[in-house]
Formats: C-alpha cells, sequence, structure tokens
C-alpha cells in the first residue's frame, strides 16, 4: 500500500499548494490597484470596450461595426471623416476634380506609405476594388461597389476583364473612379469599409488574392496604412494597436496607441468602466440608461444614430393585406410612452422611415397617433371593435428590449383596437430564417444606414430590395426611388423622396416605432471624441487629458 | 485495471463516431445558417462562401470530408473567425477554462466536503444546519446572480480586483469563487447524504466498537464511502468545469472555451460547433473512467468490470 | 427457511425482513417523517406556497396589466412588491411565475427522478456488456449541443409544456443514472442482496424492493438538487424560444429580469430570489427529511 499512500500524500500536497496559491493571488488584490485608465491617461493609451470579439479586421469581409471600429484605426481610405459632421476631409486623396456629369472623379494620391514602408499607390485602390467585386471571396458588402461601371456586372461574371469596370490606375498617384449615375453622396460613400484598400503584396503572400481563407489579416501579416498599427490580438480579450510612425499625419495622431477590449455582455462592460478598466464603452444596458440621465451623469453620451427599429407587415396574409387595417394598427401605438417609459434613452419616436436631420433630409409625412382614427378604420375593414379580428403574433429575436417593446404594443393594441396579438420569440438565426422566409405576421426589425443619406433608408422598400421582407411593392415607390438617384439637383431629389416616403407613410408596409440612439459612457479625460450619427470616432483627433 | 481502461478507450471509438455523426444531423436539421445576418447577403455571395465550405455538396459528402480531415487532427477552419482554424481557437482557449476549472473545482470539493462532512457528525443539529444552509447559498443564488454581486461589491465599492478580465493572478479570484461556490453546494449535500448513508453501515460501528477515535472513524473509514455520490456527479460535473462556463466567461469576460460551445451553436458555426463537442465528448468519455477508476478504488468490494 | 435462520443473525437479515414487509416499511417510514418537525413545515410551507401561486391569479391584480407611466417603482400599499420596468404589478408576477416554476421544476425533475433510477439500476444491476452500452449511451446524450437541440424540438414539435419537461428530463436524468448506478454497483455484492438472491426472489423484487430503497439517500438529495437546476434551465429554454411565452413569466425569468437591474431597482431581484430561495430551503428541508425517513439502516438506530 505504499504507493497509495505516495498518491495520497500527493493529493493533500496538491491541495495545501494549490490552497496557498489561490491565497496568494486573492491577497495580491488587496493594496493599491492602479486603475488601467489612469495608467493609460499617463501613458496616452485609449482603453475601449468594442463588443463582441470581430469576426476579422479584413476590410472585404467584415460586416460588423465593431471590426469598422478597428479597421479605421488600422486602415484609411481615399477620404477621411470629419470628426463631429462626418462631412468627408482629404484622406489617401490629397485632392479630386468631379466631372461636370458627376461620375467621373479623379482622386490624386498624397505621398503616403504603408506600416511596411512600401508607397500607396492607386494600383493598390484598384486591386482592393477588384477584390471586392471578386465573388469568390464571398463578401456580403461586394454590392456597395456596384455604382462603379460595370462594377455588379464583374461581379456577377458578365464582365472578365477588370479593365472595363470603372476604377482605373492613370499613374502611381491618379485614381479614376467612372460611376453609373451620379451620386451626390458618393464621397461619403466611399468611407464605408468595402472601399478601403489592402495591401496587395502581403494579401498575395498568405493565399490567393480572392481566397477568404487568407491568413494576411492576423498579427505579424498584417500591413496598414492608417494612423495605427497591430500590436496584439487575443482572441475574446483585447486587440491593440500602436501609433503608425510611417502614417502620413503621424503628427497629428496624439495617441500612443488603442486597446480594443472584446467584452461581450453590455453589463460586463459597464462593470468594468466603473473598476476603471476602460475609459470607453461600446454601448450601455437599457436599465442603466435612465439611471445615468436622471443622474445627469456628465461621462454620458447619448447622441441619435442612423437607424430605425420597426414592424415590417407581412402583407401578404388576410387581414394585413388590407391597408386600413395596417394603418390602424400604427396609429394605434402611443411612440411617445414607448421612448419615455420603454427604452427610455431619450430616442425619438419614428413616424416614417428616415431619421431626422439625414445628411439635411427631414420627413414631411408621419402617422398620427389618433387612437379614434384607428378604431374608425379597423370597423371599416370589417373589425368594428377588433371583433373577428385574426389571430397574429409579433416575432422578435430574443432580447429584453425586444420583448418590453413587444409587451408594451401588444397591450396597447388590446386596449385601443381591441385585438389580442400573441409574442413569439427566436432565437437569432431561427428568427432571421423566419423573417427571411416570409414565416411570420409581424415582424421586428432594425435597420441602419451603411451612408449618411435618405437613399440607405429609401433602397430598403423597393420591391427588389432582399431586405423587404414584407411582400409589399410599388411601381410608383420604385420608380421614384430610381427617379432620385438619377436627378443631379440635392434639392430637387431630397423632393423626390418626400414624395416615395409619403407612400411608405400612407401604405404602410411597416410600422416605424423610434429612432435609434447611440448611448455609451466616457471618462472626461477623453477628448476629441464626438457623438455624431454613426457613430465613427476617427481616432487621429482624440487624445487623453490629464 | 489496464484491461478496463483499454477496453473503454477501444468503446470511446463508436462512441465519438455517432456523437459526431448525431451532432453533424442536428446541426444541419436546426434553420438558420452560417451565414445568414441581419442584413441578408446576396445569393451570388451565398453561393460563394457555401462553395468555399463545401457546403454547397451532398450532406453525406460535408460529413465525410469533415471526418477525413478531423481523424488527421485538422478540425477546419471557423466560419465566423475568418481566418482562424477551430484547432487554435480551441487550443489557445482551453488553457483558460482549464485553469479555471482547476481553480473552481478547488473550491468545490474543499468547501463541500468539508462542510457535507461536518454536517454528516451529528445530524439535525446546529452544527448541521449552519454548514447546510451556508451551501444553500451556491444553489438559491444562481451564478448569474452570485458573480455580478462578487463584482459589485469587490470589484467596483472595495476596488479589489478587476470586474472583467483574465489578465492578472487576482482576476482569477472572483470568476473561481462564483463557479466553486456553486459546485460547493452540489458537493457538500451529496456528501453529506453519502456520509449518512455509510455511517449507519456495519463496518463503521465495527471501527466504532474496537474503539477507533470519531476523527479516525470518519476520515478513514466513512469518508471512503460517503463521498461515492460526489465521484458519480464529479465525472460529468468535472467535464462541464474543464470545458468551460458560458455564463461566468461571459460575466467576468474570459477568453475561455465555454463561449465557444455555446455561441457556435447560436452562430452555426458547424466546424467550431463540431469541433467544441468533439473535444467535450473526449473530456467527458475520459473523466467518467476516471470516475468509474475513482468508484472501484473507494470499494475495494467492487471490480473493474 | 433454513437459509433465513442461517442468515438470522445479521442486521441484513432484518433489512431483509423489514424490506420484504413493503408496506410496513412506507408506513414506518411515514411515521418517522412526521416525526421530523423541520421536514414537515418545508414541506407544508412548499404546499402553502403552490397554493397560494394558483389562487393569486384569480384574486390578485392581473400580472401582465401595464401602466408604462408609473414604470419601476419600490414596494408600496399599492404594489406590495414593488411593480417591475413596464408598471406591472410584481406581485401577481411572482405567484404567477411561481406556478409555472414550481410546475416545470417538480414535473421534470419527476421524469429525471424515474428514468435515472430505473436505468441506473438496471444498467448497474445487469452489468456486463449491458452497463457498457448504457453508460456509452449516457455518454453520447451528455455531450449533444443542447442548444441546438432545444431549437429541433421547437422546430418539429412547435411550443408546448409539454416539450418543456420532456427536453428538461432529456438532460437531467443522466447524471441521476451515474449516481444511481455507481450506489447500485457498490450495493449488489454485499450480502443482503445475495442474501435475497439465495431466497430466490425475483429479479424484480429484488432490484425495487432491495436495490432501490438501498440507493435512495443519494436520489432524493439529487433529485433536490435538480429542481433549482430545472427551474433556471427554463429560463434558458425561454431565451430559446421554448419556454414560457410573454408576457407569462416564471421565477427564472423574473430573477433574469431582477440581475440586469439589481442595482436599479433591487427589489425586482430580492422578491423573486427570495421566494425561490425560501421554497429551495423548504424542498431541501423536505428531502433530507424524506432521506432520513427512508433510511432502511439508519431506521434501526
Amino acid at each position: 500500500m505504499k504507493s497509495r499512500d505516495l498518491i495520497k500524500l500527493l493529493l493533500y500536497g496538491l491541495a495545501m499548494l494549490g490552497g496557498g496559491v489561490f491565497l496568494l493571488y486573492a491577497l495580491s488584490g488587496f493594496g493599491n490597484r492602479p486603475r488601467l485608465i489612469d495608467q493609460g491617461v499617463k501613458d496616452k493609451i485609449l482603453h475601449m470596450g468594442n463588443g463582441s470579439e470581430p469576426s476579422g479586421i479584413d476590410v472585404h469581409l467584415t460586416t460588423g461595426v465593431q471590426e469598422h471600429a478597428i479597421q479605421m484605426a488600422l486602415t484609411e481610405g481615399l477620404m477621411s471623416e470629419d470628426p463631429i459632421t462626418l462631412d468627408p476631409v482629404p484622406g489617401m486623396a490629397e485632392r479630386w476634380d468631379i466631372s461636370e456629369d458627376g461620375t467621373v472623379y479623379t482622386f490624386y494620391l498624397r505621398d503616403a506609405l504603408w506600416s511596411n514602408g512600401d508607397s500607396v499607390t492607386a494600383q493598390d485602390f484598384a486591386l482592393s476594388f477588384k477584390r471586392a467585386l471578386s465573388a469568390s471571396i464571398g463578401s456580403e458588402y461586394s454590392y456597395m461597389l456596384f455604382p462603379l461601371v460595370n462594377g455588379e456586372a464583374y461581379f456577377k461574371g458578365e464582365v472578365e476583364d477588370f479593365d472595363q469596370v470603372g476604377a482605373k490606375a492613370l499613374d502611381d498617384k491618379t485614381l479614376q473612379i467612372t460611376l453609373e449615375y451620379s451620386i451626390p453622396y458618393f464621397l461619403s460613400l466611399i468611407n464605408h469599409h468595402s472601399w478601403y484598400p489592402v495591401h496587395i503584396a502581403s494579401v498575395e503572400a498568405n493565399g490567393g488574392f480572392a481566397d477568404r481563407s487568407n491568413t494576411w489579416a492576423r498579427l505579424g501579416t498584417f500591413v496598414g496604412n492608417g494612423p495605427f498599427v497591430l500590436h496584439e490580438w487575443n482572441v475574446n480579450s483585447v486587440l491593440s494597436v500602436r501609433k503608425n510612425p510611417l502614417y502620413w499625419d503621424a503628427d497629428s495622431v496624439k495617441l500612443n496607441g488603442i486597446n480594443f477590449y472584446h467584452i461581450e455582455s453590455l453589463d460586463t462592460e459597464e462593470r468594468a468602466f466603473r473598476a476603471g478598466q476602460i475609459h470607453k464603452t461600446y454601448k450601455l444596458p437599457l436599465p442603466k440608461i435612465p439611471h445615468y440621465i436622471a443622474e445627469k451623469d456628465p461621462r454620458l453620451l447619448n447622441a441619435p444614430y442612423l437607424g430605425t427599429y420597426q414592424y415590417a407587415l407581412n402583407t401578404s396574409i388576410k387581414g394585413l393585406d388590407d391597408k386600413r387595417v395596417r394603418k390602424a394598427l400604427s396609429m394605434s401605438i402611443d411612440r411617445d410612452s414607448i421612448v419615455r417609459n420603454v427604452t427610455g434613452a431619450g430616442e425619438f419616436p419614428s413616424y416614417s422611415i428616415v431619421p431626422p436631420d439625414c445628411a439635411g433630409y427631414n420627413s414631411r409625412s408621419k402617422v398620427e397617433y389618433d387612437v379614434p382614427e384607428a378604431q374608425r378604420l379597423l370597423a371599416e375593414a370589417g373589425y368594428p371593435g377588433g371583433e373577428g379580428f385574426p389571430k397574429f403574433s409579433i416575432l422578435y429575436n430574443t432580447l429584453e428590449s425586444h420583448k418590453s417593446i413587444a409587451e408594451a404594443i401588444q397591450q396597447m393594441w388590446k386596449e385601443n383596437l381591441g385585438i389580442e396579438v400573441g409574442l413569439e420569440n427566436q432565437e437569432w438565426k431561427v428568427y432571421l430564417d423566419s423573417k427571411v422566409r416570409g414565416d411570420f405576421d409581424i415582424v421586428r426589425f432594425g435597420w441602419i444606414g451603411d451612408y449618411v443619406d435618405p437613399n440607405t433608408f429609401m433602397d430598403l422598400y423597393t420591391g427588389n430590395s432582399g431586405n423587404n421582407n414584407t411582400r409589399w411593392a410599388s411601381k410608383e415607390y420604385d420608380s421614384l426611388v430610381v427617379a432620385a438617384s438619377k436627378e443631379n439637383d440635392p434639392e430637387k431629389r431630397l423632393e423626390i423622396f418626400q414624395k416615395a416616403e409619403e407612400i411608405l407613410v400612407d401604405e404602410v408596409p411597416f410600422i416605424p416605432i423610434y429612432y435609434y440612439m447611440s448611448t455609451y459612457l466616457v471618462d472626461q479625460r477623453v477628448k476629441g471624441l464626438y457623438p455624431n450619427l454613426l457613430d465613427h470616432h476617427p481616432y487621429k483627433h482624440v487624445y487623453l487629458e490629464e | 485495471m489496464l484491461r478496463f481502461v483499454a477496453i473503454r478507450l477501444l468503446q470511446a471509438i463508436p462512441v465519438l463516431l455517432i456523437i459526431s455523426v448525431v451532432t453533424f444531423l442536428m446541426m444541419k436539421a436546426a434553420p438558420g445558417g452560417p451565414f445568414d445576418q441581419e442584413v441578408k447577403a446576396m445569393d451570388e455571395v451565398i453561393a460563394a462562401l457555401e462553395a468555399h465550405y463545401h457546403l454547397d455538396k451532398p450532406a453525406i459528402q460535408q460529413y465525410l470530408i469533415w471526418l477525413g480531415n478531423a481523424i488527421q487532427g485538422d478540425l477546419g477552419p471557423s466560419f465566423k473567425y475568418s481566418n482562424r482554424s477551430v484547432n487554435e481557437l480551441i487550443a489557445s482557449s482551453f488553457p483558460v477554462s482549464l485553469e479555471l476549472g482547476l481553480w473552481a473545482m478547488m473550491i468545490a470539493l474543499g468547501l463541500g466536503i468539508g462542510a457535507g462532512v461536518m454536517a454528516s457528525i451529528r445530524p439535525n443539529t446546529t452544527t448541521d444546519y449552519l454548514p447546510m444552509s451556508v451551501a444553500m447559498i451556491g444553489i438559491c443564488v444562481p451564478r448569474f446572480v452570485m458573480g455580478p454581486i462578487l463584482i459589485l461589491v469587490f470589484a467596483i465599492y472595495l476596488q479589489w480586483y478587476n470586474a472583467s478580465g483574465w489578465f492578472f493572478a487576482s482576476d482569477r479570484v472572483l470568476p473561481a469563487l462564483t463557479l466553486g461556490v456553486y459546485y460547493a453546494a452540489y458537493v457538500a449535500r451529496l456528501t453529506r447524504g453519502g456520509m449518512l448513508e455509510v455511517l449507519g453501515q456495519d463496518y463503521i460501528r465495527t471501527a466504532r466498537a474496537k474503539g477507533a477515535s470519531e476523527n479516525r472513524v470518519i476520515l478513514r473509514h466513512a469518508l471512503k464511502g460517503g463521498i461515492r455520490p460526489v465521484v458519480s456527479f464529479f465525472g460529468p460535473a468535472m467535464a462541464n468545469l474543464l470545458a468551460g462556463s458560458f455564463i461566468v466567461e461571459t460575466i467576468f469576460q474570459i477568453p475561455g472555451l465555454g463561449r465557444f460551445f455555446i455561441l457556435s451553436a447560436f452562430n452555426r458555426d458547424y466546424t467550431m460547433l463540431l469541433g467544441t463537442v468533439l473535444f467535450y465528448s473526449v473530456l467527458i468519455i475520459v473523466l467518467n473512467l476516471i470516475a468509474d477508476i475513482v468508484l472501484v478504488w473507494l470499494n475495494p468490494r467492487m471490480r473493474f468490470e | 427457511m433454513s437459509d433465513i435462520a442461517d442468515i438470522s443473525n445479521s442486521q441484513e437479515a432484518i433489512d431483509l425482513a423489514q424490506a420484504e414487509k413493503g408496506a410496513s416499511l412506507w408506513q414506518d417510514s411515514w411515521r418517522r417523517l412526521r416525526k421530523n418537525h423541520l421536514a414537515v413545515s418545508g414541506g407544508a410551507i412548499l404546499l402553502v406556497t403552490g397554493f397560494i401561486c394558483l389562487l393569486g391569479i384569480w384574486v390578485g391584480q392581473p400580472h401582465d396589466a401595464q401602466n408604462l407611466d408609473l414604470g419601476a417603482t419600490a414596494p408600496s400599499a399599492e404594489h406590495w412588491l414593488g411593480t417591475d420596468m413596464l408598471g406591472r404589478d410584481l406581485l401577481s408576477r411572482v405567484l404567477f411565475g411561481g406556478r409555472i416554476s414550481l410546475m416545470v421544476g417538480l414535473a421534470a425533475t419527476f421524469v429525471s427522478l424515474v428514468i435515472g433510477v430505473i436505468y441506473g439500476t438496471l444498467s448497474g444491476y445487469i452489468g456486463g456488456k449491458v452497463d457498457a452500452v448504457m453508460m456509452r449511451i449516457v455518454d453520447i446524450l451528455y455531450t449533444i449541443p443542447f442548444i441546438i437541440f432545444v431549437i429541433l424540438l421547437m422546430v418539429f414539435f412547435g411550443r408546448n409544456l409539454f416539450l418543456i419537461f420532456a427536453a428538461i428530463g432529456a438532460v437531467e436524468w443522466l447524471t441521476m443514472a451515474r449516481i444511481v448506478r455507481g450506489q447500485v454497483l457498490s450495493v449488489k455484492n454485499e450480502e443482503f442482496i445475495e442474501a435475497a438472491r439465495a431466497l430466490g426472489l425475483s429479479q424484480a423484487r429484488i432490484i425495487f424492493r432491495h436495490m432501490i430503497p438501498n440507493v435512495i439517500g443519494p436520489v432524493i438529495v439529487y433529485a433536490t438538487l435538480t429542481v433549482p437546476a430545472v427551474m433556471l434551465l427554463e429560463a434558458v429554454l425561454s431565451f430559446l424560444g421554448l419556454g414560457v411565452q410573454a408576457p407569462a413569466t416564471s421565477w427564472g425569468a423574473l430573477i433574469k429580469e431582477g440581475a440586469d437591474a439589481m442595482e436599479e431597482y433591487p427589489w425586482m431581484l430580492l422578491f423573486p430570489g427570495g421566494t425561490l430561495a425560501i421554497s429551495l430551503f423548504c424542498l431541501n428541508f423536505l428531502g433530507d427529511g424524506l432521506r432520513d425517513a427512508l433510511d432502511v439502516r439508519r431506521s434501526k438506530d
């Protein structure tokens, strides 16, 4: 039994050792723990929460907001953004010419370098656009480049020679872009990451040119042209970037680096902020927002965000195929009460689709909160007092806030119209599947603009939009949206949008509820970080003040 | 015993095959695919993605391709994290879960067995009710409540520890406690039950009658039989601990395997899901095997069979 | 009869004799249980809680009546436990949630108990190849990704309460089976079982009269541990769309909501959490009492 005793002794020893080490760990927490954010201010390192782990940093492969936040630090497109207004400002392009008819843009690139010392050329851009338009890479945002002449045709394989696409390097520093039609917001459009350049030599050295499994966009092989370079990347933990000395405007970059902490849970993130671990949160959990607002906490930043929270209606099923019913449903929702009591972050109630002040556009048409009129319409449609109304349910993906809103609306419809609707929550992917297959009556839906122009919202409800799940389509509406895209006069163009929006508000294929807000906490020593519609914060303007 | 272990390991092969087939079939049957997003991608893009990951091939072929690679130790690329492999993600996250799991196990066994034994010495008296009531905290307070409360007290008000992350030695303390106290409650109750069962048995009476000291009776004779239910419970529980706890890893933002295990299902990240399930299966098989060996070791009357 | 005379001196014979008089064993246990005041009051409180939950739906305010402008308020004369963020009375929600949680908790635990005990006993008692196959099946079921399993259940069968029990029962019996098997393996070579065999009792009789009573202690303890696990698992199922549908609620869902707002509106966590805790304490006292009462060995003391 000797060996058994030995094992026992070993186990006891291990247990004692384990207990001791754990105690040491526990004790190491006491005493003066330097708060990460205080150290960060000294070292000029910005610590920020950045949502869940990014799926990658390759600008052609990602779709998310948290990925874009990192890409903005590592890569710079032809243009950059004003930190307050988001207006396009010179980036890699020093200056540019636009042809009379607004379809040909000639960009003159500045003498800028990639982080490995190569110079940034017009060919880099042209080839990057080629990569973005290569179907084999499976880029969800390929369509962003469809305005290029033959862009869509190249993507679909109808044109095989990229020379026929409207993106040409005239020489090393001159890039000519030809569009199918004039786009008044083109210089803003190309601030989308799908228009960012990639370092072609690095791409080709680490896999196929348009191969999704290419491994160039990782620590060690990634080469960028932005104000920062990739420094460290631990999955589900932290991705850090440090100042890029080769960046053309390095002198105006005030931060030495940024640490992006990938924190999945918003509650965890908010607690990390209070424990002094991060300067800025990605978002703020819903129940906390009214509390911070009530306390008038100066660290709370709360700004309109370019997105609309809505309920899409399945207009192909009986009951909802009647415009009067749809209108009655929309008119009987007290949106003021919802934003005041349920969401509570100071959101604006939504009565149409385009958020206010979107590139100078403000919707004229709106649906009123008018219960008697809603009751009248419902009666007219054959359901007086909700009698005989079919049993619908509201479908939403599982989230506490979606649930609360659905519960509130369910109650409003019950009280105002006398109709009973059910609630149904589904897990995210199941919900997406039901939505696309049209397997719903009423479905919660959020639409975020890709760029600051009403067009990104108007596009959604055109007949050929892949994201219009309502089965509703109107030729008149479609033709107005097309007409707007061809209209060169900005005033007239917005006027056409007004007309199109009138149709949406009258036909009610969806029920707008409210416009999103971006809400987060920022330490007061962080300067130069301004709230704006896209929640973009060009980092070269950000600095930390002691 | 060697024969016993060898047989069990041989049995593991068909078990793993069945698990991978069942998981594959279930995964394929579940609605929603890896490339569904809020903004629906164009059909051409979906087609390109499916071609890239062989999802355009017949299901049986997809499975065989995966199996062929898996046998060679390659679990394939992650669909969600486009340029990382499943092997790499498991390799980087498992050590974290392993460390957290071991700390939690230490706490669970230390507190749990201690409390359970103490309670069983004089059942239905204060020395029983007190430790058992404390143990009940682990059961009544779910981990998603316990974690935040510990953070609020120790990280935010007292500022002793970080509220999240896995960077410093002291970052281990709160998550290990959250997880450990939960399992400690199970261990304590099972130990008490097991001990009471054993303390009534003849060999304990015999030992007492022979004049062995009470401490000796309890620690030497009774405990061996008393922790049998704990051992049965701890095989799978330990596998859960080592594979990582989704809840605790989320609350404390710990880069462990538990998050991948759950999120791969939510993301329909097929290769990641199959990979983590397979990994977890191996853990379960090995730990259940160890539990069965310990059971025999604790009871000389039992045989390996 | 000489066999019995041979072993009549050993304790096992007394056990055996007692166990063979099945009815009196249960009567004995019941008598012992009644003497355990803690267990009796635990059971009584549980019963009362269950009764109030059922009754509360008819006498109290409706659980889904909102008052958006009121919002979350602390306990007051009008709302004894306060209100939630949509201004709903927390008391009526706790009572309504209790109905669902108690039902799911007890029913699913019972399902897992029955399956687990029978499966574990058979596996351990028969042993050999059967045991190996049965236990490998358990290994396989352990690793089935639960989330996908639940999603599939919902897709193929839709949403109903029976499925909740099925889904929870399907995972919770596994550990139960392992514990029971472990106990059975250690008991089956003991003298009293051999004695029972020697008496030529039928297999079923040996299993149900002698085996199961001797392993019942850990089973009851683990069953009382299963109830809280099941109640919280129900909240996970709700997340996946299978559990109770809003505005209906359960304790698990209420505690989750309360946990999210524990600093702002502590009562939203305190009351549902407190109710759950009290119920679990009662359940455990009852469980311990049952365990003691059913302990065939201690009964001789």
